[in-house]
């Protein structure tokens, strides 16, 4: 009984965007290429976060320390070891997937809040450890100037190279999400209970989740690797956690391209409001506020709304609010 | 002698660790508080103990260095922090207690932002430090070694805040009522009680402790703008391994950190900040609900 896989309009959109976009740097000047490279990259890590929270209700508090992890272990590999520089990207989401396996082992024995409370402990030692670990991570000032492939060492090689993995990433979510482990993930996150009672493993599924969540903030650390060609510690922090949560409650939860709506927005307000004052935070907590109060589905979630609205008003039955599926 | 020198560094070590421990413990406290009634993670709690430590030593250095002006800086900044927490209270976070608590948590993450470039605002980046009063300057000779009067007097108000606390939530109605609420606060608005302002006094008095941790910490640190980081960290480590809610769980997460930061300096000076990490990385490995049970 597997759903019919017709391209819906929004899909249809999307894949016309994505295309589009690879001849961005033709026509857009260097800055607003890289910029488009940040929110590629920034929006792939929030919606690798809103795969577990918004679908799979799980308080992953700390996902950039897997976003970290990607990007740490991408450019000790290219600097420290002799591999090649592609293999060392590719050990970014995979090092990210076994840090979350072995978190996420930890965490999942716990319910909701020491969840979220145990992965912010856990998180913090990995941001420590490249903080202070200088004669690995080079500390607080961090690895600068990773040699990359030729191929992606230039703007325009990396923006491409960018595009085309966010693009595959997000086609493996949208299909992770529509399969039937998307649908027990969100089953579970409505009711855990009920899905243990017909004989769902909650926390396996939870499991992988969370594996497949922290690959791919592990491919979007990757990825900045790729457009910067460094990494820092702050990359680990909690604060810059909790960012990625404004970007996905901004975007709207529940829905597929919400997070990266979200990161969006934000990344192009720091710019503008970061270039204005040096009281940018201000400018977030006073956004987030905003948003919690007047805006708590996000900008997607009002469309998603409408049509709901729309729909009942036309007599159809409407599915369930907050089973909306992915795209 | 060389035995007996690196036995008094290893004392007054333990001594500067313990203290530590004590002003991570009043903050963590106020933390656990707050997280066992309200159930909310209070990212804004780092922030408050800056504000706590800001306001500390503008209060003292306004007296111009009296004594007295200490012991109101004690008492004023976490008054000043308590007024602070109590108005977004009743002017925000009242309105989303029926939310998820996602939403809560976000709201407190927004209030520490907020917080944060408003401290930046009024007090700007320089470091700060405040003088303690004449009485607890200097050291005490104990065993041949020279501990610090402060880090002394620390010992002291630390266990002083546990009791207290410890009281308020056990002997108190307000305290019974808190608890209660935490729990099933439907049957106890049923009951004729006014819950908002319930929670809206333990966030205060939770709040309270950040502040009163922040005016304790200020003769010891140079006080400064990216100190809410730092300690809210810890803060949420102590709170987890020693038992969501469990205050004596706080003292011992608290004492746990401190001594292990401490003793580690003596092992590895750069890791020391690593040594409590995997304490808690132990710990939790092991109970992964934190040493004490939950009293809530």
């Amino acid at each position: 009984m597997r759903p019919q896989r017709t391209l819906s309009p929004a899909t249809l959109w999307a894949l016309g965007l994505w295309l589009a976009l690879f001849f961005a740097p033709l026509v857009a000047g260097r800055f607003a290429v890289y910029l488009l490279g940040v929110i590629l990259v920034t929006g792939l890590l929030a919606m690798s976060l809103n795969l577990l929270v918004g679908h799979g209700g799980a308080y992953q508090f700390h996902h950039a320390a897997f976003y970290g992890v990607g990007a740490y272990t991408a450019a000790l590999c290219i600097t420290k070891t002799g591999l090649p520089a592609w293999a060392g990207l590719a050990a970014g989401p995979l090092a990210a997937a076994l840090a979350g396996l072995l978190i996420g082992s930890l965490c999942i024995r716990l319910n909701k809040l020491y969840f979220g409370m145990i992965q912010i402990s856990l998180g913090s030692l990995l941001w420590i450890l490249a903080l202070r670990w200088y004669s690995l991570t080079n500390g607080d000032d961090g690895i600068h100037g990773i040699p990359l492939p030729e191929a992606i060492a230039g703007p325009g090689g990396a923006f491409a190279c960018i595009l085309a993995a966010v693009g595959l990433c997000l086609l493996a979510m949208h299909r992770i999400l529509a399969s039937p482990f998307g649908t027990t993930l969100r089953a579970i996150r409505d009711n855990p209970q009920r899905c243990a009672a017909v004989g769902i493993d909650v926390r396996r599924h939870q499991l992988a989740a969370i594996v497949i969540a922290t690959f791919f903030a592990g491919v979007a650390g990757s990825l900045f690797v790729v457009l910067e060609g460094s990494v820092f510690p702050d990359m680990l922090f909690w604060v810059y956690s909790l960012e990625i949560f404004i970007m996905c409650l901004l975007g709207g939860w529940f829905t597929f391209f919400g997070p990266m709506l979200g990161a969006a927005i934000i990344v192009l307000l720091r710019t503008l409001v970061g270039g204005m004052t040096e009281y940018w935070t201000l400018v977030l907590g006073v956004v987030l506020i905003g948003l919690i109060f007047f805006l708590p589905e996000g900008i997607m979630g009002i469309g998603h709304r409408l049509r709901l609205y729309r729909r009942r008003a036309a007599g159809a039955p409407s599915p369930r609010e907050n089973g909306h599926a992915a795209g | 002698m060389e035995t007996a020198l690196s036995l008094s560094s290893a004392l007054s070590q333990l001594l500067v660790g313990l203290s530590r421990a004590m002003i991570l413990f009043i903050v963590a406290s106020g933390l656990s508080f707050i997280l066992g009634v309200l159930r909310v993670p209070n990212v804004a709690h780092g922030s408050l103990y800056m504000i706590g430590a800001f306001a500390a030593h503008t209060i003292a250095t306004t007296l111009g260095g009296h004594p007295a002006g200490f012991w109101l800086a004690m008492l004023g900044a976490p008054l000043i922090v308590g007024g602070i927490s109590l108005a977004a209270e009743r002017l925000l976070f009242r309105h989303l207690y029926e939310r998820e608590h996602l939403m809560l948590l976000l709201f407190t993450f927004g209030l520490a932002l907020i917080l944060g470039d408003l401290t930046k605002m009024v007090w700007g980046a320089d470091y700060r430090s405040i003088v303690p009063p004449p009485f607890l300057q200097g050291s005490l000779d104990v065993l041949g070694t020279a501990l610090p009067r402060y880090n002394l007097f620390l010992l002291l108000v630390g266990p002083a805040v546990a009791v207290a606390l410890w009281l308020v939530s056990t002997k108190t109605r307000f305290g019974r009522i808190a608890r209660a609420a935490a729990v099933d606060r439907e049957m106890v608005g049923a009951l004729g009680i006014h819950v908002s302002w319930v929670f809206a006094w333990a966030f205060v008095l939770g709040c309270v402790l950040a502040g009163l941790g922040g005016a304790l910490v200020s003769p010891t640190i140079s006080v400064t703008l990216g100190m809410d980081h730092t300690i809210i960290i810890e803060a949420f480590l102590i709170v987890t391994i020693g038992g969501l809610g469990n205050i004596w769980g706080a003292l011992v997460g608290s004492l746990l950190f401190g001594v292990t930061q401490s003793l580690g300096v003596l092992l590895l000076p750069q890791f020391a900040i690593v040594f409590p990490y995997l304490a808690v990385v132990v710990i939790l490995t092991l109970k992964p609900t934190g040493l004490l049970r939950s009293v809530w």
